[in-house]
């Protein structure tokens, strides 16, 4: 009797432990699978980048290099033909010399600048070019460069009779031709350039006259439309900049204000309660809504200039607030109740808990809120459309009242230009330089919180 | 400690002498009392966690707070010193004097309050910064003192905490590089540089090994002749050892307030036997 219950109770627990073996396979394969599945999508998802980023350098790198000419400019009196720049008088007034040295200015902006690059042309290709051949010709070098010739005379007119070696940007056409970029076997009514143009410009690249250099101008020059091959990244720049001193100015301090009042300071009450939500459905309102209140604001009511930076960067200010405030309340949050309670614990007021422990120890969440809130907004486009920051403006702006446009939006600019051929590249060279924006700014995020967190 | 009497000494007496009423028992009455409790009731959100609460806290001596966890002898502490302030859900009557003096009277300014009105907590939880600083920090929020004069008095504080030894070659260390224990004494002597007159203790132990606890509940002991000390414990063994007087909370209510050695010998009630014997958790 007995030992059939033992019997039993041994075939009981034999059956047990072969469920619980069963079970252990069951549950480890399913482990197994999961990891797989959590190691494939990472694997996708590094894959996308890596073809996203590949792609967009592939693209994008030839741009930062640009075919240009090294001419021999002679600065020939018989074409410049200007007086001596004129110097302040003993005894003249500022405004009456500042008149006088206008004058020349225009004078100088007169002369035939094109003159010259025609002439240094002509002697490279060591032929006579007829007066029919002169529109071929000129389709060489970018039309930009005979007011950077003019430029270069009045800061130093001392040039007048000198024969000096220049880099000249050559066409967007020519820069297209020579870098392979359009199909040489097509027939000439589909080229951009003239069969005698395509013939020079690839005598002149074979002697080393046409030469792929550095593309300076796509840092320094702002963009331009009639002289495509000079277009620059400048203006934009500048605007993003300008853009980004504001919102760091105006978001960063309200915003961490707000966050420090509502988490240490403000009652609980319904209407504390309301302005929290509202923030939090703030952080979600699609952009563009972001846009149309600035133009209703700032443009129509407040009659802030169109296109200007300053209104861009409230504008990116108002839609950077909540995602600052909500970082930086959760940040707040995360530091212990305990390091609360021992600086009140010895007396100290709630100003300088919140300040002596509170803040610095939330300091890394809070920058590194900040920066990712700012870094988001520097990339935004939709919501600059809208208050006039897509318009073309060929100046570098020197102030935030300046028009000017942005970064993202000269993306956008020049992805609809419609000599693809040519602003395909400059497209993806503009995206590398925002990258690397957003990259540095990231960047300094994370260098910013280790910084800060292992003071101690 | 005052003199008990003999027949309160001895342990075989009989279960009937043991009342079941519900108290509260209120075996002394200190002449010179620091902290008076007076009708303290107090709700966080509507739920009360102490009700109508009487209780006089004896100057430069321990005082002990026991009883089982949920019976509001954190609460009590935490009024000691208006920690409830920062939570808006609780809700309070009665009143609370240090020294004579209403501690909730609009006059009082809190944070001077909670400069008298020490606190430690069971969890060490040192600021993020040197020792020193630690010990300093106190005295900085007051401001308006030389260096040497600080020099003197974080030595004396870190002194009385029985630190200094350990800790006076490496002032500018961090001060989460000492041990748990070193950290609980290190905020035993943040708060005493800044010259309390009382010291709550939230199970300053709990978190500590014997050692450690041991070098606590001696510290304890040899504080009392300069403060007024209230320590709450889970640990009947340390009340015992340290306390001069022993408050049993439960439920929310003073059930049994006694000089610790009457009521660990001889309680009144049913109830603090029970608990204190351990047949009630």
């Amino acid at each position: 009797m007995t030992t059939l219950t033992i019997e039993a109770r041994e075939v009981r627990r034999r059956e047990r432990l072969e469920t619980i073996e069963k079970s252990l396979d069951r549950r480890h394969a399913k482990e197994r699978r999961f990891r797989r599945m959590g190691l494939a999508a990472v694997t996708t998802g590094m894959v996308l980048v890596v073809i996203l980023f590949s792609s967009i350098l592939m693209r994008g790198l030839p741009a930062f290099w640009q075919a240009t000419f090294y001419l021999d400019i002679h600065f020939d009196p018989e074409v410049v033909q200007v007086e001596a720049r004129p110097v302040q008088e003993a005894g003249e007034r500022a405004a009456d010399f500042r008149d006088r040295d206008l004058a020349w200015q225009s004078q100088v902006g007169l002369v035939n600048w094109q003159q010259l690059i025609d002439d240094a042309l002509e002697a490279e290709l060591g032929e006579e070019i007829e007066a029919r051949q002169t529109r071929d010709l000129r389709a060489l070098v970018t039309s930009g460069e005979r007011r950077a010739l003019r430029d270069r005379f009045i800061d130093d007119p001392s040039l007048l009779g000198e024969t000096k070696r220049l880099k000249l940007l050559a066409s967007a056409n020519v820069d297209v031709w020579i870098k392979g970029n359009i199909d040489r076997d097509l027939p000439d009514a589909q080229q951009q350039l003239s069969a005698q143009t395509r013939e020079w410009a690839d005598a002149l690249h074979e002697r080393g006259v046409i030469r792929n250099a550095f593309s300076t101008a796509l840092f320094l020059n702002p963009d331009s439309r009639s002289s495509l091959a000079s277009a620059g990244l400048a203006g934009a720049f500048m605007g993003s900049l300008f853009m980004m001193l504001i919102v760091i100015v105006l978001s960063v301090p309200i915003g961490v204000a707000s966050a420090v009042y509502l988490e240490e300071f403000a009652p609980k009450n319904r209407l504390t309660d309301l302005i929290e939500i509202n923030i939090n459905n703030l952080a979600a309102v699609p952009s563009i809504v972001f846009g149309l209140l600035g133009a209703a604001i700032f443009i129509g009511y407040l009659r802030l200039p169109l296109s200007a930076p300053l209104v861009g960067g409230l504008v990116l200010t108002l839609m950077t607030l909540p995602t600052i405030i909500i970082a930086t309340r959760a940040s707040l949050r995360s530091i212990p109740p305990s390091i609360r309670q021992a600086a009140l614990g010895i007396g100290a007021s709630r100003i300088q808990t919140v300040f002596h422990h509170v803040l610095p120890l939330a300091l890394p969440g809070i920058l590194t809120g900040s920066i990712l809130g700012v870094a988001q907004a520097l990339g935004e486009t939709a919501p600059l459309l809208l208050i006039g920051m897509n318009a073309f403006v060929s100046n570098v702006p020197g102030s935030p009242l300046d028009q000017a446009t942005a970064l993202p939006v000269q993306i956008y600019l020049w992805q609809g230009n419609e000599l693809r051929n040519f602003f395909e590249a400059r497209t993806s060279a503009a995206i590398i330089v925002l990258l690397a924006l957003m990259l540095s700014l990231n960047a300094l995020a994370i260098w910013l919180r280790k910084k800060f967190e292992t003071r101690w | 400690m005052p003199e008990l009497p003999p027949s309160l000494l001895s342990l075989d007496r009989p279960g009937s002498a043991l009342s079941n009423s519900t108290g509260p028992i209120i075996d002394f009455a200190p002449d010179a009392s620091c902290l008076d409790v007076e009708g303290l009731s107090l709700a966080y959100g509507g739920k009360p966690a102490l009700r109508d609460l009487t209780l006089r806290v004896p100057r430069q001596r321990v005082t002990a707070f026991i009883g089982p966890s949920g019976c509001g002898k954190s609460t009590l502490l935490r009024a000691l010193n208006r920690l409830h302030d920062l939570d808006e859900t609780v809700s309070r009557q009665g009143s609370i004097r240090l020294e004579g003096q209403e501690i909730h009277a609009p006059e009082v300014a809190v944070d001077e309050l909670r400069r008298r009105v020490g606190m430690v907590f069971q969890a060490p939880n040192p600021f993020p910064m040197s020792i020193y600083e630690n010990v300093a920090f106190g005295l900085r929020l007051q401001g308006g003192m030389s260096r040497r004069r600080m020099n003197d008095i974080v030595e004396w504080a870190l002194e009385a905490a029985a630190l200094w030894g350990e800790v006076k070659d490496r002032l500018r260390a961090s001060a989460w590089s000492l041990s748990i224990g070193q950290q609980q004494r290190l905020v035993i002597a943040r708060t005493l540089a800044v010259r309390p007159e009382v010291l709550l203790l939230d199970e300053p132990a709990s978190a500590l090994d014997p050692i450690s606890t041991l070098k606590i509940e001696e510290l304890i002991r040899s504080l009392k002749s300069q403060l007024t000390l209230v320590l709450v414990t889970h640990n009947m063994q340390q009340a015992a050892r340290v306390s001069d007087y022993t408050a049993f909370l439960h439920d929310g209510e003073l059930v049994e307030y006694a000089p610790t050695a009457s009521l660990f010998t001889n309680p009144r009630l049913a109830r603090t036997e029970n608990y204190i014997t351990g047949r009630m958790a």
